[in-house]
């Protein structure tokens, strides 16, 4: 159902965003709090430890918790004001349903009956269309136990094949490379093997924004010699100070990597014994970066030559390293052919599996590994399990206590979710812990594509901008409402513990997952009595696949400060550091290090095509976007923390000075970004910190606001993955301020 | 481990990243909820994402001190300046301006000058100031000059400044890189200088 423009000012006003600041208990330092709950950081995938204060049932305030071994206490300004996300004017405290004469377009409707009304609808769709009519949207800030849940419940009671994650923008093109070179998704070291590297490679992540605890493990690296290099086309302030930076034009780093590979070859800086020994496919690779001259590689890349041999000279001879990528290299049309490349990189210098030797990817989401691993993703089952394999079905079923018949088959990704909504496929939707209207590329389509649903329920605590579409809002949980495990981007895995209790009909998130089969009349595998319960299924779920957790417990967890997996029994030490000589795992059975059947890591040949979209003279720039450090993802969390929104109110579009010059824009002039599916309209920043033909622009705001009704919504083939790291554009002053500057406060 | 008394402030700008944790966790701080008394600044954005954190350097002869008429501000025994004293000071802002580091805040809502006191509530317990125990680039760090010694190994501590003929010695140590450590730092002659350290290039192919 479409929403009229009027009641969108009303909607805001009755639902936010709206900012919070610390006020009454939360300012008042006389009393004690109640308690100090030793838990974690709701936001990214450092997941780093705190201690929450709680007086009458409601976050006041934190204290550092020192003792944690990967944080020691540190913190950034999201989880200083994390706090203040709790007792929010905006929190939904009971059910809504749709209704035009409402104000804000919604009105309050009993939680009973909205479960009723909610199964009614699945009911009726799922009856009139068939099953895989409903899809399911969730998410990688959920704990591990409520991704188990929303996967089963897909599959096991609404028997749909289409459920996916936003995962999907997130993690899955390293998690397709790490597959097809390890055999196994989860970052190959413990951040603790980042200070003990003599090389340090950050290509394509804003650590100092977007994982910011980070950065004092690459400080320390740095004082003890190391040498740090940074792959971005922006100079970003983990880059400020590194010994080499590679200005990459955006969408052409296998290229980088291909010919960094070229001249290790052409240096003979390789580990024979490495390759021969614990790698297949070296010869192919090799054969196919022949042609990536450095001549070539500068062309292409647009590096100089020097500092692409410069790169080489680094990587190639060193003892140890490190490297780390994140979105930047993931977020393309060719996201996997760039990890794939960066591995390359890896397994020529047979630098893994030993102290200071790693490899990892940033994972963005609070349980961003976790997440992706237990079977919320259209083709997985629990244990990072394959949906299409005969032997893992059958264990899953077991479990169950279903015919792996009824199990369905492999569903669609996120994004086409909505393009089966526009071809009529799927006429109802249930979404939590996901803004697509925000977070998809392209999203005036999004838009439309949820006004299309015959309906569409959302869960969620926050009214955000997708669920304003919704028929039915459902109120769900706050991280510090519920107990859970995640798995944090090292492949810890650590327990969020409960603070307090959700306010007004607010219900833990698997409750209602659970009241929604009772209503269906299907509760029979939904009858849990808590996360503990649940995980204790995930454990048998997971044992034997290659995300093993059948040995992992809550007591362990918390007495251990976390256990890495793979941790196969209770009495394994879990499994900080993968690829270890020797180290056994079930795939290789006893050949290992690696997750094959031979134990051997592969090389893929990383294949460099150009941008779905290449600039050309109608749209001469390129645009690329991401995260700033005071806000997270889709921002229904951030833009309701008012100092939060104060450090970074409003989305700004940086550009070069030279590229201002031509274009006749001044720092702070409002300036139009338009690519052929839509524009905004932003304030300048003019900064020498950015290649001079890219702009960057951040996408956490919603409406005119977003930038991501500018990208292009192209995937990567293998990893569905959008590519919203680059699109091309025209940019231009604008004529005068846009409307929203008059009608809406910054967050909003 | 160190005793809590040996325990000094290091700044070390080399790795602020500019996220203004700091900035919120000391309004955090129970002393002062809801005021950050962290000055975080931008060099110059335009050129660079450099900023620099500043809290007080709790200099040995503090000039805010020196130049209060009212003698509202105290410098404890273990070094730390306090926060101007409520009944006695008159709000006239001579510590504001005369401060070379340009560290109190006037509050005027409080007629009050209020600077940081190094977390005088934690450190006096035995724990860290809360902006280094949280800061995640270990830009603001609290620890004993062995942790640093054996921890910094590319920067020295530094806490003499000059400023013109003003000499002042701080408690809190400025970090300055281990290759050109100089014996003070002159914070005047910075000024009129062009900056000496390393150039960030964009390596671009050709010009744009």
């Amino acid at each position: 159902m479409a929403i009229e423009p009027g009641t969108i000012q009303e909607t805001i006003h009755r639902f936010g965003p709206n900012r919070s600041y610390p006020s009454g208990a939360r300012l008042d330092t006389t009393g004690e709090p109640d308690k100090l709950v030793k838990t974690h950081c709701c936001f990214c995938g450092q997941q780093c430890g705190i201690q929450l204060k709680v007086k009458d049932n409601a976050v006041v305030g934190f204290e550092p918790w020192e003792e944690f071994p990967f944080n020691k206490g540190m913190l950034c300004p999201k989880g200083i004001r994390r706090y203040l996300q709790g007792a929010h004017p905006d929190r939904l405290v009971t059910a809504y349903e749709r209704d035009s004469a409402a104000p804000g377009g919604f009105r309050q409707l009993g939680y009973q009956a909205a479960i009723a009304r909610v199964a009614g609808e699945i009911e009726r769709i799922q009856t009139t269309h068939g099953r895989d009519a409903f899809a399911l949207l969730s998410g990688a800030s959920l704990t591990t136990e409520k991704t188990y849940l929303m996967g089963k419940f897909a599959r096991m009671c609404l028997r749909t094949a289409n459920i996916d994650y936003n995962g999907r923008l997130c993690m899955v093109s390293a998690g397709a490379g790490n597959k097809k070179s390890f055999g196994i998704d989860r970052s190959a070291n413990p951040w603790s093997d980042i200070p003990l590297a003599e090389v340090i490679v950050i290509a394509g992540a804003n650590v100092a924004e977007c994982a910011p605890i980070t950065t004092n493990y690459v400080w320390q690296a740095r004082e003890q010699g190391a040498k740090v290099i940074v792959i971005d086309p922006r100079i970003t302030p983990i880059a400020r100070t590194c010994d080499l930076f590679l200005p990459v034009k955006p969408g052409r780093d296998a290229a980088l990597f291909n010919g960094i590979l070229h001249l290790m070859i052409e240096h003979d800086w390789l580990d024979h014994e490495f390759i021969e020994q614990h790698t297949v496919g070296f010869d192919k690779v090799a054969e196919h970066v022949k042609p990536w001259t450095p001549q070539r590689t500068a062309e292409v890349t647009g590096i100089t030559e020097r500092a692409i041999r410069q790169a080489a000279e680094m990587w190639g001879p060193a003892k140890t390293s490190f490297l780390l990528h994140a979105r930047g290299i993931e977020h393309h049309s060719h996201g996997v052919q760039n990890v794939l490349g960066a591995i390359n990189l890896v397994l020529a210098s047979g630098r893994i599996g030993r102290a200071g030797c790693g490899y990892a990817t940033i994972t963005g989401q609070a349980n961003g590994q976790g997440g992706r691993e237990h079977g919320q993703k259209c083709d997985q089952l629990p244990g990072s399990r394959d949906i299409d394999n005969p032997e893992h079905r059958a264990h899953v079923a077991g479990v169950w206590g279903i015919s792996p018949d009824e199990l369905p088959g492999k569903g669609v990704d996120a994004y086409e979710i909505f393009r089966k909504i526009d071809r009529g496929e799927v006429r109802g939707l249930l979404s939590i812990c996901f803004n697509p209207k925000v977070s998809l590329p392209d999203n005036n389509f999004i838009g439309r594509m949820l006004d299309k649903l015959d309906f569409y329920v959302a869960i969620d605590f926050f009214l955000n901008e997708s669920a304003r579409h919704a028929d039915v809002v459902l109120p769900g949980s706050l991280q510090e409402e519920d107990e859970g495990l995640v798995t944090s981007a090292e492949g810890r895995v650590i327990k969020i513990n409960k603070c307090i209790d959700p306010p007004g009909e607010a219900r833990q998130d698997w409750r209602i997952i659970q009241d929604l089969a009772r209503a269906l009349g299907r509760e029979r595998g939904f009858t849990f009595g808590g996360p503990r319960e649940i995980f204790e299924e995930l454990r048998r779920a997971s044992a034997g696949g290659v995300a093993d957790y059948a040995g992992i417990t809550y007591d362990r967890v918390e007495r251990e400060m976390g256990v890495f997996w793979p941790c196969p029994t209770e009495d394994h030490p879990g499994t900080p550091r993968l690829f270890e000589p020797g180290t056994w795992n079930p795939v290789a059975n006893g050949s290992g290090p690696f997750y094959f059947a031979d134990g051997k890591a592969r090389f893929n040949v990383a294949t460099y095509s150009p941008p779905a979209e290449d600039v050309d003279s109608e749209y001469p720039i390129m645009l690329t976007t991401g995260r700033v450090v005071s806000h997270f993802l889709s921002g229904t969390q951030t833009r309701r923390i008012g100092p939060l929104v104060d450090q970074y109110p409003e989305p700004r579009v940086e550009l070069h000075p030279q590229l201002a010059a031509k274009l006749g824009i001044q720092d702070q002039d409002w300036t139009t970004v338009e690519s052929r599916r839509g524009s905004c309209t932003v304030r300048a920043e003019v900064v020498k910190t950015i290649r001079p033909d890219t702009v960057f622009v951040p996408y956490h705001w919603s409406g005119l606001k977003s930038i991501n009704q500018v990208t292009i919504a192209a995937q990567d083939p293998i990893s569905k993955i959008p590519e919203y790291k680059i699109c091309a554009v025209r940019v231009f002053k604008a004529a005068e301020a846009p409307e929203y500057a008059r009608q809406l406060e910054p967050q909003q | 481990m160190f005793a809590s008394e040996n325990r000094e402030f290091f700044i070390d700008p080399g790795r602020c990243i500019g996220c203004q944790a700091c900035v919120h966790a000391c309004s955090e701080c129970d002393t002062h909820r809801g005021h950050s008394m962290i000055h975080l600044e931008y060099i110059d954005r335009e050129l660079t994402p450099q900023t620099v954190p500043v809290v007080c350097m709790h200099c040995d002869s503090p000039t805010c001190a020196e130049v209060c008429p009212a003698d509202a501000i105290k410098r404890t025994a273990d070094g730390v300046v306090q926060t101007a004293r409520k009944p006695r000071c008159i709000a006239c802002n001579n510590c504001v301006l005369a401060c070379p580091f340009g560290v109190p805040k006037m509050k005027t809502e409080f007629e009050l000058m209020m600077k940081c006191d190094m977390c005088y509530d934690r450190t006096s317990a035995g724990k860290k100031p809360m902006c280094a125990t949280v800061c995640p680039s270990g830009a603001l760090y609290f620890g004993t000059h062995e942790e640093v010694e054996s921890l910094r190994k590319t920067a020295t501590p530094v806490n003499q400044f000059h400023f013109g003929r003003q000499v002042i010695n701080t408690k809190v140590h400025m970090m300055a890189p281990k290759a050109r450590t100089p014996a003070y730092i002159d914070v005047a002659a910075a000024l009129e200088e062009h900056p000496t350290g390393q150039d960030m290039f964009l390596n671009i192919l050709t010009d744009f």
